[in-house]
């Protein structure tokens, strides 16, 4: 048997999980609060973020590799939608002179 | 001891997300985020996750952060110009956020996730060698993939950013 961390040994599997739901909402309540297109792609980050620990804390404690595998792909994923994200919102500053979201609420219907 | 540092972490970690909400200027809304992604790679180093906690740095707080600065600093956003929204709508926000996070703390409360096996625990998981071994076993197709999708964002990103002739110079 080998040592295991101490945390893993003290802290419940639980905490993780309310933590990264309270990490989550943290996001969802920023989506849903702000105007500048920016600080809600912040939040877009925050939640992909949450998913990502609740993956590695449940990887670790159950000693699976596949879960970090999985958080090392969602990372490749976010680099790659940030790029083509913020090349949008620059985009749409260029056309409207603005990264306020409601200049965009014809694309609601 | 490390029990300590995980509730010292987790209150940094939530504290610099909700500044990451909560501030009006942009730019202090990415130096919150970049410490909220320092924090988060403390909670994976003391998971034994230490080849993530050092991608997730220069991932995150080094490539993704830099261009959100970048634009931020590029469009001149760094004062507060955004109209806020209506203080009702704010409330509404709030409660929904609020309502949200009493339905998935009351479901999971009661959930059983488990915990860990003292018989089976292997504490090398999160190390580079273990980790690259399944990645390029089990997952080589994935992270072949992975390189096609970066070439496709990287065509999009600068189709999209390019000025089209007749655009307006700003």
């Amino acid at each position: 048997m080998q040592q295991v961390p101490e945390v893993i040994q003290t802290i419940p599997l639980n905490y993780y999980v309310f933590l990264s739901a309270a990490l989550f909402i943290i996001g969802i309540v920023g989506v849903l609060l702000r105007r500048n297109a920016l600080i809600i792609f912040m939040s877009v980050e925050l939640m992909l973020n949450a998913v990502n620990l609740l993956f590695i804390a449940f990887s670790s404690y159950r000693s699976d590799p596949a879960g970090q595998i999985f958080v090392f792909f969602i990372m490749a994923v976010a680099a790659a939608e940030v790029a083509v994200g913020l090349a949008i919102i620059v985009m749409i500053y260029r056309n409207t002179r603005s990264v306020d979201v409601n200049i965009l609420n014809k694309l609601k219907w | 001891m490390a029990g300590n540092l995980f509730y010292f972490l987790a209150a940094i970690t939530l504290l610099c997300a909700l500044g990451v909400v909560v501030v009006k200027n942009p730019v202090y809304s990415v130096l919150f985020l970049i410490l909220t992604f320092f924090s988060l790679s403390g909670h994976y180093v003391l998971l034994n996750a230490q080849f993530l906690a050092i991608v997730n740095l220069i991932v995150y707080a080094g490539a993704i952060m830099v261009l959100f600065l970048f634009v931020i600093m590029f469009l001149n956003l760094n004062k507060e110009t955004e109209p806020a929204k209506g203080s009702l709508l704010k409330m509404a926000a709030a409660v929904a956020g609020g309502m949200l996070l009493v339905v998935i703390v009351g479901t999971l409360k009661s959930a059983n996730v488990g915990s860990y096996d003292a018989s089976t625990f292997n504490s090398q998981v999160g190390m580079v060698g273990n980790l690259g071994l399944v990645l390029f076993r089990d997952f080589l197709l994935p992270f072949e993939l992975a390189s096609i999708l970066f070439l496709v964002a990287m065509v999009g990103a600068v189709l999209l950013g390019k000025r089209e002739i007749g655009d307006r110079n700003f």
